[in-house]
C-alpha cells in the first residue's frame, strides 16, 4: 500500500467509525434536523409576516439563509466530536496507532458533511412544503448544494482546530454558538441588508455567509427577476468570493489542524 | 537477554515544572518492569513519550530497536498502549472497537476480524461482543481497552495504570489477564500506585518520585533494603504501652517505637515466629490485655514510605485504594484484605502482611508510625 491508499484507507476506517455513532444515537441526527425544520417554519410564518422583500416570496428568500446557516451549525459537530474523543483519550490511542496523521480529521470532518446532506435534505423538502422552489437546472442547483456543503466542510476544518483548543464538548459549544449565532445573523440570511446601519452593512455584505447565502440564492434561483444584487463587489461575485473562502479556509486550516492534532495531549 | 526498552536521561520541562529530570531505566524482553511513583511523580509522561505521544525535551529513548523520537512510525507499529482511563468507543460494540483497532493497525479485513475474535474470547468478552462499548462495566471496558491494544501483538505492551478505579474482582481478573500475556512473551511496562499490583506483576521495579528514580531492583531487593520484619503489638489500654515496650526492647535490634494514639508497640527484630513467641512469653506475667499480635513483614507500602516520605497514594481519594495486602498473603488474600482495613483518603494503612497470630482488627491509622520509620530508616 502506498502511502497516500494506506491514508485514505484510515480515514475511511475513521468515517464509518463516525458515521456508525450517527446510526447508534439516533438522537444526533432527530435534532440537528428538528432545529432547522423549527426555524424554517418560525421564520416562514412568525418573520415571514412581518418581512416583505421586493420581488420574491419570503420563502423563497429564507430558504436559502436557512441552508446557510444550518450547514455552518452542522460543521460545529466536527469540533464538539474532536473535543469529546480528546477527553475520553480516543485521540491518544490514535495517535499511538501506525495509522495515518490525517485520518482522524479527515474522517471527522468527511463523516460531518455526511451528517449535513441528511440535514439539507431535510430542510430541502420541509422547504418545498412551505413555498420554496428551484428555478434553475439541475446542475446549477446541484452546484448550489455543492457551495453550501463545500462551505460547510471548509468550516468543518476551523472548528477542527477551536475544539482541539478549548478540549471540553460542553466548553465548545458554548463558544462556538457566540461566535456563529452573530455570524449567520450579521448578514443577508434572513433579511434583506438594505437598511442595515452603514458600518454593520459592510460587515453583513462581505460576510462569506452572505455571500454564500447570495451564491445558493443565484444558483436556485431565489432571486427576483431582473434585479441588480446589492452594491458590494462581494456579493456581485458570490459565487467566486465565495469560492475564495473555502479554498482559502482550506490552505489554511488543513496543515494548521493536523499540526494541533499531532501536537495535542491529554492535559 | 536483550533489552526490548532503553531509556537514558530522559528529560520533560512543562511550562513550569519538571516532570522528567533524567529518567533512566531498561526493560529486558519478556519481561514486566513496574513504573512507581505516586500521582505526578511522572510515571504518564515517560509512558507517553515512549508511546510516542509527547517529545522529550532531552535523552533517549529506543523501544524494540527504534528511536521514539526519530522513528516514531516504527515505534508505533510495536506496541501498544491502554492508558489510564479505558480510551473505547461507546458507540461501537467491543467487536467493531477490536477490527477498526485492527485496520488502523494496517491487519486487513479478515485478519481484524479473525484477532478481534480470538480477543474478545480470550478477554471474556464474547457475550458483549455485540452490544456497544456504552454498556459495559468498567471492568469488561477496560479488557476491551487492553484487548484493542494487544490486536496487532505488539511485542511491547504500556499498560499506565490498568487497574485504577476497578472494584477488587475485576483488578484480580486484570493481573490474571496480565499474568497470561507475560507467558506469552509481551514485554510490558506497567505504571501503577498499587504497590500490590506490582509486587504480583512486576520482575523488577523502578521508583520513581518529582521526577528521578529513587529506587530500582526486584521487590525482595526494595524491600530487603528498607529493612527487615518487626513486631507489632496493640494493647487494650494506654497505660500498658509504656510497660509491653519496656518487655520487649531486648529483643528488638533497634528501641521500639512507641504509638500512643493506636496503642501500638513496634519492633524491628531479625529472626521469625520464635521471636514472636519469645515476645509473648515476656508479656505473660503483666496482665497486658492484648488486642492485635503481629510479625510483619516489609511491604511495598514500606518501601514507598521510607523513600518518598508519603505514601503511594497520598492525595488520590481513590475511595479504593488498595493497602497494601503484601508479601505472602498477597496471592491468596488478594485486595479484598487490603479493602477490609480501609485506607480512606487520608491514611493509607499499610496493614496487611502480618503473618503469625495476629487476630487483626481493622487496623488503625498504622502510617502514622510508619511515616516516622521515614526518618529511621532513610535519609
Amino acid at each position: 500500500m502506498s502511502a497516500v491508499t494506506a491514508a485514505l484507507a484510515d480515514g475511511v476506517t475513521i468515517t464509518k467509525r463516525n458515521l456508525i455513532k450517527v446510526k447508534r444515537v439516533p438522537d444526533l441526527i432527530v435534532f440537528s434536523t428538528l432545529s432547522p425544520i423549527m426555524f424554517v417554519l418560525l421564520f416562514r410564518y412568525v418573520f415571514g409576516s412581518a418581512i416583505a422583500v421586493q420581488g420574491i416570496s419570503y420563502a423563497e428568500f429564507l430558504l436559502p439563509g436557512i441552508f446557510a446557516q444550518t450547514v455552518i451549525f452542522g460543521s460545529t459537530v466536527t469540533g464538539a466530536s474532536l473535543a469529546e474523543d480528546l477527553q475520553k483519550g480516543l485521540i491518544d490511542r490514535f495517535r499511538s496507532l501506525p495509522m495515518a496523521r490525517s485520518a482522524v480529521l479527515v474522517g471527522r470532518t468527511v463523516a460531518d458533511i455526511g451528517l449535513n446532506v441528511i440535514t439539507v435534505l431535510v430542510m430541502s423538502i420541509t422547504g418545498l412544503l412551505v413555498g420554496w422552489r428551484i428555478h434553475t437546472s439541475f446542475p446549477e442547483a446541484l452546484a448550489g448544494y455543492l457551495l453550501l456543503l463545500g462551505f460547510a466542510f471548509a468550516m468543518s476544518w476551523v472548528m477542527a482546530i477551536v475544539g482541539l483548543l478549548v478540549r471540553t464538548p460542553e466548553v465548545f459549544n458554548n463558544a462556538t454558538f457566540i461566535v456563529v449565532f452573530p455570524l449567520t445573523f450579521i448578514a443577508n440570511t434572513f433579511v434583506p441588508t438594505n437598511n442595515f446601519p452603514s458600518v454593520l452593512r459592510a460587515i453583513a455584505d462581505w460576510n462569506p455567509v452572505s455571500t454564500l447565502t447570495q451564491a445558493a440564492r443565484n444558483l436556485f434561483g431565489n432571486v427576483p427577476p431582473r434585479q441588480a444584487t446589492g452594491g458590494a463587489w462581494s456579493l456581485q461575485h458570490a459565487e467566486l468570493y465565495t469560492l475564495f473562502w473555502v479554498v482559502g479556509m482550506l490552505v489554511v486550516f488543513v496543515p494548521l489542524a493536523v499540526r494541533m492534532y499531532l501536537r495535542t495531549a491529554v492535559r | 537477554m536483550t533489552d526490548i526498552i532503553e531509556v537514558e536521561g530522559l528529560l520533560k520541562r512543562f511550562k513550569e515544572t519538571t516532570a522528567l529530570a533524567g529518567v533512566d531505566f531498561t526493560v529486558p524482553q519478556g519481561t514486566v518492569l513496574g513504573l512507581l511513583g505516586p500521582n505526578g511523580a511522572g510515571k504518564t509522561t515517560a509512558v507517553r513519550i515512549l508511546a510516542t505521544l509527547l517529545p522529550a525535551d532531552g535523552g533517549r529513548a529506543v523501544v524494540a530497536g527504534y528511536d521514539v523520537a526519530t522513528q516514531p512510525a516504527q515505534v508505533r507499529s510495536r506496541i501498544g498502549l491502554t492508558g489510564q482511563y479505558a480510551a473505547v468507543d461507546e458507540y461501537l460494540t467491543g467487536a467493531e472497537n477490536l477490527e477498526m483497532i485492527g485496520r488502523l493497525y494496517r491487519l486487513g479485513r479478515s485478519e481484524s476480524r479473525r484477532r478481534a475474535g480470538d480477543l474478545l474470547e480470550r478477554f471474556d468478552l464474547v457475550d458483549a461482543a455485540g452490544r456497544p462499548a456504552k454498556t459495559y462495566s468498567g471492568g469488561m471496558r477496560r479488557r476491551l481497552d487492553i484487548a484493542a491494544s494487544l490486536i496487532a501483538r505488539p511485542p511491547v505492551l504500556f499498560l499506565d495504570e490498568p487497574t485504577t478505579g476497578l472494584d477488587p474482582r475485576s483488578r484480580q481478573d486484570m493481573w490474571e489477564f496480565i499474568a497470561a500475556l507475560v507467558q506469552d512473551g509481551t514485554t510490558i511496562l506497567l505504571t501503577t500506585q498499587y504497590l500490590e499490583e506490582a509486587d504480583r506483576l512486576a520482575d523488577s521495579m523502578v521508583v520513581i518520585d518529582h521526577g528521578t528514580v529513587i529506587a530500582r531492583g526486584t521487590g525482595d531487593q526494595l524491600k530487603a533494603a528498607v529493612g527487615g520484619q518487626r513486631l507489632e503489638f496493640t494493647v487494650a489500654d494506654a497505660a500498658m504501652v509504656a510497660v509491653v515496650a519496656e518487655r520487649l526492647a531486648p529483643l528488638g535490634i533497634e528501641p521500639p517505637r512507641v504509638d500512643q494514639q493506636t496503642r501500638t508497640v513496634t519492633l524491628p527484630v531479625s529472626g521469625g515466629a520464635e521471636v514472636l513467641a519469645t515476645a509473648l512469653a515476656r508479656l505473660d506475667g503483666a496482665a497486658v490485655e492484648l488486642v492485635d499480635v503481629g510479625l510483619r513483614r516489609p511491604d511495598l507500602d514500606d518501601v514507598f514510605l521510607a523513600l518518598t516520605g508519603h505514601a503511594a497514594e497520598d492525595g488520590t481519594g481513590t475511595p479504593d485504594a488498595t493497602s497494601g495486602t503484601s508479601g505472602a498473603n498477597s496471592t491468596d488474600g488478594g485486595p479484598a484484605g487490603g479493602r477490609g482495613t480501609g485506607s480512606g483518603p487520608g491514611g493509607p494503612a499499610p496493614g496487611g502482611g502480618t503473618a503469625g497470630a495476629g487476630v487483626r482488627p481493622a487496623a488503625p491509622a498504622t502510617g502514622r508510625h510508619a511515616a516516622a520509620e521515614t526518618e529511621g530508616a532513610h535519609r
